[in-house]
Parts: structure tokens; sequence; C-alpha cells
């Protein structure tokens, strides 16, 4: 990277360059040095990313060199039969399904809520309760676990599993007993977890949506619905998606609720009450087992499925929401 | 062409009204429950006298148990992110001073991206990777301070360069200018005025990044791992508060896991007041810089 | 003169404390084009925006007085009913970004469930030639709305407007943002548009008034100066303030 140099004694800087932020130009051997500096830093972020894929692809060579590709088909995961067998596929349907069951779940009130504080909220309640959606997104997993265990288990338990077995019993999703802590309890917590994601960057975009878009709804005589459903979600349309990926970006990684939550047995669930593992409770349970180097290598490799699972699903989302909101003009995105 | 349906469109729409209003209700009850609950079942604890200053008391399932000792919890929290604050801080904020004041275009973006995608990966796997490294030198070292700290600095940075870049981004180009005419070093100029400048978004992000992680308990799995008492020794694991409430939930002992729900109540205040100030400060920011 | 269609009783309409239309009182002749100019920020936009309700979706905005649709009060009405009868093309062409020409154009039909795709049709084949704009578009109509130019967005909003079957059709300086060559074509379409509807058009170009409109209303710092036959305005103003805008002496 080049950048003008300037002579101690000329007065005039050499043209600045024109991208944004403009540039104030080099000189002298401490600019240099700090130069040097910030950019060694820079690289360092870059050498982060590196180093978490490097060291996690380091850890899982025994359990590759041992299963190679079966291990992404694997149903077993015994660490005491011998030889021990791994595999990651239940973890793979927990992670699966508890993320599918949350995203189900959390969709519709996010961005019914969003649809709410754009619209038809009084405008006095818009930011207290915009505020309060963004302290519920900064209260910690474990402190949802808690809550989970303690709250909302045995009220799973005793109230809504028994009656979801009761009514909706015949499609099989709901064998097995209640015992309020498994699949579905997880989800549950999960999809309370991520709801705030969504419903903040919806509710962004939806702001962002021009107020001319709507007056040309308001102006055919449409009402407050119509002009929702016609100006302002197809407008906000990639905005809203990329908020709900980055949501499931979310669930797929959470680790502290979903253990507390969901069980920890190592098996491919077969109802929404039985117990199950996923790759991320699976590592908290696991990883420091004294189960011999072949399994710490497994559970690493399974770690290293889930890093680029969600890398996938934030990448994509986050190219949604960057172009959205630096198009639509809204504000940044913290 | 007849607009008769009139009636059921408004019907519609008032329902909708009401719906999306349900909607969040539904999506703020959780968090009138926890807080409710913190402070019904942890106010007891925390305001107690000695809760501070005490260590975990043993389990037990008798009335007579004690309910006090969140203290070494709150000091390892205390140092554990202070150490990874010291290392993430300078790290992120001159990181982002390449990304945004260094004319590097192609680099910039990739570090700015690479930062971005950070933010998204598990933060179990930050405690993973960082025992994945460790553990190959030697099981006992992987268990401290210093690789916890390290962790929750995996965390914290790609955290802190998003929010200082855009912090920077802010900063409008006359205050570059100005410090360009006055003739003084690049470092200076950076640092004195143009950094000086974003102060407050960036101290907002740094104290951002510092409550998230005083509340990961994820990466200090196998890292700071935990201990009941106080600071034995930075190359020794430590109590934290995000452990405490996830070993004292799971206990099953009503008195740990009533002291899991002091130190729950403990965070989600701290969690409280640094979201007022960070609200504060960027209202403050905003109108200095003219209502950007 | 025809009779009356829209009557504006003394209206008084406010942004917060500030009032930007003070006291006017003006009755508008149905099937004919009426035209309002003034100089900027005499208060002309926030007077329309009054007869189709839409100031009032503002911040902190308020109105005094009534407004009558064929002598009904429209503060009285729904404003969703209001605004179905009384149309408006805003000053920037706005069609519906995400939808085609075809989908803008009968976004109307579809608030009341969904007519047949022959009605439908034929509905947007009737808006487009009411609006002049059928011939450029009729093999396109799938094509992006935004994908046309200036001159034929407007003439879309047109359309979109017509599709709701108005009875008024406010335009809010509807070809300011226009080449001249755009602004003639929408200026014949007005012509031709008195023959169905009541058309009041807010404009800043006085010499549009006088080339389209039937009647002109003047007015000057939020008040109606004066209001009649467009030729009578003109060529024998009664008020003074009225001569000396019209001979150029402020803008």
């Amino acid at each position: 990277m080049d950048v003008p140099t300037l002579s101690p004694s000329s007065s005039k800087p050499a043209e600045a360059p024109k991208d944004s932020p403009r540039s104030i130009p080099v000189h002298r051997w401490p600019d240099r040095l700090f130069f040097g500096l910030v950019a060694a830093l820079g690289l360092s972020v870059i050498g982060l990313a590196a180093a978490i894929v490097a060291i996690l692809v380091y850890g899982s060579r025994y359990s590759f060199q041992a299963f190679g590709f079966s291990f992404l088909w694997g149903t077993v995961w015994s660490p005491t039969s011998t030889p021990p067998i791994f595999g990651v596929v239940p973890f793979v349907v927990g992670t699966v399904v508890t993320s599918a069951i949350a995203l189900l779940i959390a969709f519709p009130l996010a961005l019914g809520s969003a649809i709410f504080l754009t619209t038809n909220a009084p405008r006095w309640l818009r930011g207290p309760a915009g505020t309060a959606v963004e302290l519920l997104a900064a209260i910690p997993s474990v402190i949802y676990g808690l809550w989970g265990i303690y709250i909302v288990h045995p009220y799973m338990a005793t109230t809504v599993e028994p009656a979801l077995k009761r009514y909706l019993g015949f499609t099989g999703l709901f064998d097995g007993t209640p015992l309020g802590i498994d699949v579905f309890t997880a989800s549950v917590v999960l999809a309370i977890m991520i709801v705030p994601t969504i419903c903040a960057i919806s509710r962004d975009t939806l702001a962002a949506v021009p107020q001319s878009q709507k007056e040309a709804a308001l102006s055919l005589g449409a009402t407050d619905w119509e002009t929702t459903r016609v100006a302002m979600i197809p407008y906000a349309r990639s905005g809203i998606i990329g908020g709900t990926m980055l949501g499931l970006g979310r669930a797929l990684g959470e680790t502290m609720a979903v253990t507390m939550l969901i069980g920890n047995i190592d098996k491919v669930p077969t109802s929404l009450l039985s117990q199950g593992q996923t790759i991320a409770s699976l590592i908290a349970n696991e990883l420091l087992n004294n189960n011999g180097p072949l399994q710490e290598s497994a559970v690493l490799e399974a770690g290293l499925i889930l890093l680029v699972i969600a890398l996938l699903v934030n990448v994509v989302a986050r190219l949604l929401v960057w172009r959205v909101l630096s198009v639509g003009g809204g504000g940044a995105v913290e | 062409m007849t607009f008769d349906r009139y009636a059921r469109r408004k019907l519609l729409s008032h329902s909708i009204a009401v719906l999306t209003g349900l909607c969040v209700l539904a999506v703020l009850y959780p968090l009138a429950s926890i807080v409710y609950e913190a402070f019904l079942q942890g106010g007891g604890v925390l305001f107690q006298a000695g809760s501070l200053t005490s260590v975990q008391p043993p389990p037990c399932s008798t009335l007579s148990c004690k309910t006090v000792g969140i203290g070494p919890a709150v000091q390892g929290t205390l140092i554990v992110v202070g150490l990874a604050a010291g290392i993430s801080v300078p790290v992120g904020v001159l990181a982002a001073i390449f990304a945004s004041e260094y004319r590097a275009r192609g680099l910039g973006r990739a570090i700015s991206f690479t930062a971005d995608v950070l933010t998204g990966v598990p933060s179990i796997l930050m405690g993973a990777f960082i025992y994945g490294y460790f553990v190959l030198y030697d099981p006992q070292i992987a268990l401290s301070f210093y690789t916890g700290a390290l962790a929750l600095s995996a965390l914290m940075i790609p955290i802190v360069v998003r929010t200082t870049e855009e912090a920077l981004r802010v900063v409008p180009n006359s205050v570059r200018e100005a410090a360009m005419a006055l003739g003084i070093s690049k470092w200076k100029a950076t640092l004195r005025i143009v950094l000086v400048a974003s102060l407050p978004g960036v101290a907002t992000g740094v104290l951002l990044a510092v409550m998230r992680a005083a509340g990961e308990a994820a990466p200090l799995l196998f890292t700071l791992g935990y201990s009941t008492l106080w600071l034995q020794g930075l190359d020794h694991p430590g109590a934290n508060l995000p452990l405490l409430i996830f070993l004292g939930a799971l206990s099953g002992y009503p008195n740990l896991v009533k002291l899991a729900w002091g130190a729950t109540l403990f965070l989600l205040i701290l969690i409280l007041i640094v979201n007022v100030i960070s609200r504060f400060a960027i209202h403050r920011m905003r109108v200095r810089m003219g209502g950007a | 003169m025809n009779a009356t269609k829209v009557k504006i009783d003394h209206l008084t309409a406010y942004y917060g404390e500030k009032p930007a239309v003070i006291d006017v009182s003006l009755e508008f002749p149905e099937r004919a084009v009426s035209a309002i100019i003034g100089p900027s920020g005499c208060g002309k936009s926030t007077l329309i925006r009054c007869m189709n309700r839409l100031h009032e979706t503002g911040l902190r905005t308020r109105v005094e007085g009534h407004v009558f649709l064929d002598s009904e009060d429209i503060y009285q009405l729904d404003p969703v009913r209001v605004r179905r009868r009384i149309g408006m093309v805003f000053q920037k062409p706005n069609p519906f970004v995400t939808m085609s020409i075809y989908n803008n154009v009968s976004a109307a039909l579809r608030f009341n469930g969904r007519p047949s795709r022959e009605e439908t049709d034929r509905q947007v084949v009737r808006s487009l030639q009411q609006a002049a704009l059928w011939d450029e578009v009729k093999d396109r109509v799938d094509a992006p709305a935004v994908s046309l130019s200036g001159g034929q967005q407007q003439r879309l909003c047109i359309a979109r407007a017509l599709t709701a079957e108005p009875e008024v059709l406010l335009m809010d300086e509807p070809c300011s943002a226009l080449d001249p060559i755009a602004t003639a074509k929408i200026e014949d379409l007005i012509k031709k548009l008195k023959e169905d509807y009541t058309v009041i058009i807010v404009t800043h170009n006085m010499q549009q008034a006088a080339r389209v409109a039937d009647y002109t209303a003047f007015m000057y710092i939020g008040k109606l100066i004066e209001f009649g036959p467009t030729e009578d305005l003109f060529e024998r103003p009664k008020e003074s303030l009225t001569e000396a805008y019209i001979t150029g002496r402020f803008g």
C-alpha cells in the first residue's frame, strides 16, 4: 500500500486521496513506526480468524485420521465402546432442529413486534420498547439457562408439554414423557433469545422505508396494514431476511442455555420431547472429558463443522443486512 | 368497481394492530419475568451483608444454609475481563484505526469484513480453540486466568474493531483536514485529534464488549475454569460470575441456586447501567456532531 | 361555473405551533382544473395535503376548520375512505420500487381482495390509457416500475391513482422534477382528465397554471389572496399582491 510522503519543507500536502475518510499523509519515522504497529494489529485480526480455523483443523486430525468423512454421517457417538465410535449426525440434527424450531417461533413474534413498533405504536412508546428489546439481547446466555431451568421447565413439564402431547400427539412429534428438559424447551428458550436480534434489525429496516413509499400507499386509500404490507415489507425484505439469518446464526452457536435445557443425551432425538444434544452443548459437556485424545479430537472436529455452518450463515446474513441498510440510508447497525 | 369490503379491511387492519401489539408483550414478557425472578430470588442474596466479601459456601439442602459469597466470583470476573480488555482494547482500536484511517482499501475492507464475520463465531469455539492450543503443551496451563483472558479477548476484539470503525466513520473529514493543516505528524493527529473526536462512540463500544465478556460462560469453560476461592494466582483457574451461575443452577442445591440468582441480579444491574450510559453517550455524541 | 366539488371552510393547518395555512376558504368546481400558485412557503402544498388528510400523518400537526367533499365534512369521515375518493400524485414520482408496472397500477385493486385476472387486466389497460402511458409500456407491463424514465414514472403514478377511481385528483407540483417534454405530455393529460375528474394542481410555475387551469388561486404566506377564473386572475387581478406576483416583482 502506498501512502503519499511529504517533504518537511513543503507546506501543501500532496493531493489527498478522494476516498472517505480522507487520509492524513504520513511523514518521518515515528509515523512509519505507528503505521507498522497499526498495520500489524490490523493483520492480527485476520490472523485471529486464521488461527481459529487452523487450531480446530489441527485438533481434529486424530478424528479425521480415524474416521475420515464417515464422521459426517455417523449416527453413533460412543466414547466407551472398543473401539470408540464417533459420528456427528446426532448433534447436527440437534443443532438444526432446535434452531429451526426457534426460528419458526421467533420470526413471527419478532416481525410482528417490529411492525408494531414502526407503525401502530404511539410515538412515546417506541423508544422505551426498543430499548427493552435491546436489553433482552444483552442478557447473557447462562441467565436464560437459569431462568429456563427454574421458571420455564416446571411450567413446560406440568402444563405445556402434556397439553401439546394431548392435542398434537397424533403427529408423532410429542412421544415420550414430558420432562420439561428436552429439545422442545431448549428450542423455546432459544427462540426467546433470538427474537431481539431479528426484531431490532427488522425494525431498523422498516423504519428506513422512505416516507414517499408509505404516502403512495396511503394516498390510494390503504389501511395501516395494507400500507405495511404493500409499501413497507417488500421494501425492507432483504433486511428482514438478513436479520432473521443473523438470528439463525446466533441460534446455531448458542451454548449455555441449550446445554442447561436439552438433556445432554448423545443420540439423534426421535421426538420433540426427547433429550438431545447440539454441537455447541456437546463441546461444553465433553471437551474436558478424560476419555482420551480421540474423543477430544472428535469434539474439536464437531466444533470445526459448527464453525463452518455458523460462518456461512453469518456471511450471507451480513451481506444482506449491509446492502439494505447502506442503500436505504439507515444508521449504523450496532 | 366497489370497495364494499371496506369494513372487512378496517377490521383486518385493527386486528393486526392488536396482534402485533400482543407480539411485543410476548417478546417483553421474558424480560419482565427474568428481572422479577432475579430480584425475588437474588435480592435477598445480593443485598445481604457479606455477600460480596464472602466465599461461596459449600452446597447444602437444609434451611440453615448460607447464601452469601459471590465475592470471589466478582473478583475473578473483574480480573479476567480486565486482562482481556487490556489486550483487546489496544489491539481492536489500533486495528480499526488502520482499517479506517490508512489508505489501504482492499486490506482495510478485508479486516473490517473479517471482524464482522468473527462477531458471529459461537463463543464456545473461542474457548475451544484457545484450549486446543494450550492443551498441546500442558493441560494444566490451559486452565488459568491467562488463557481465560485470551479467550475473552478473541471474543472482544472483533466487537471493539467494528464499533471503533463505526465511531471513526462518523468523525467529519473537516476534523482530519484541520489536523492536517496543523502540520503535525500523522500518528499524533490520528490519536490526539481524530480518535479523541470519536471517543464517546469508541468508549461505548468498549463498554458493550466488556459487558458481553463479563456475561459469557462458554469461553471460560475450558480456559478459566472455576474455583470457589479468592484469587490463587493468575496461572490458576478462578472464580467467575457466569460459571457460578451455570454450576449453581445445575447443582440443584437450593443455597447454590440462590447464589446463582444473586449473581444474576448483579450482572443484570451492571448491564442495565452500562446500557443506560452507552445510550446517553451516543445521544451526546450525536448532538455534538450536529445531529448526524 | 360548475357545481362545487370541494369546499374549504376557514381552514388553518399547523406544524407544531406554526400555522402554514391561515384561515383559507375556497370552493373548487367539479370537472375543472384548479391551480394553486404562490411563492415558496406560501402553504399551497400543505393546503392540498389537508384535502386528502395526509397532513395529519406528520409529527405534531394540527388542522382547524373544515373541508367538504360534496357537502360531507371529510374530517368526520374515516381517512381511508376519504383518500380513496381524493387521490394524489406527488412532486417526485413514487412508484412502489419493488413492483412491476402492472402491479403498481393495479395496487389499489388488491386492497379489496383479488379480482379476476381479466378484470384486473381491463382496469390496468384503462388506467394506463387514461394516463397516456399505455402505448409506451404495453409490451412490457411486467418490467420493474423503476426502469421507466422520470416522466413515465409520473404518468405511472397518475395511472395508479386513477385505478382507485377517485372523484378528485390532487397533484402536488407533478412536473417540477421532469423535463419540458415530459411536462408537456402531463399537461396535455391534465386537460383531458378534467372530463372525468376534478383536478386540483399545485404549481410554482404560473405559466403552467395559465396553460392548464380553468381556475387559479393565489396564496401568499399561508393566506388566500385571490381566486377566480384563470384568465381573470392573470389579466385583471383584483389584488395588488397578485399583480405583483404575476408580473414577477417577487418569486
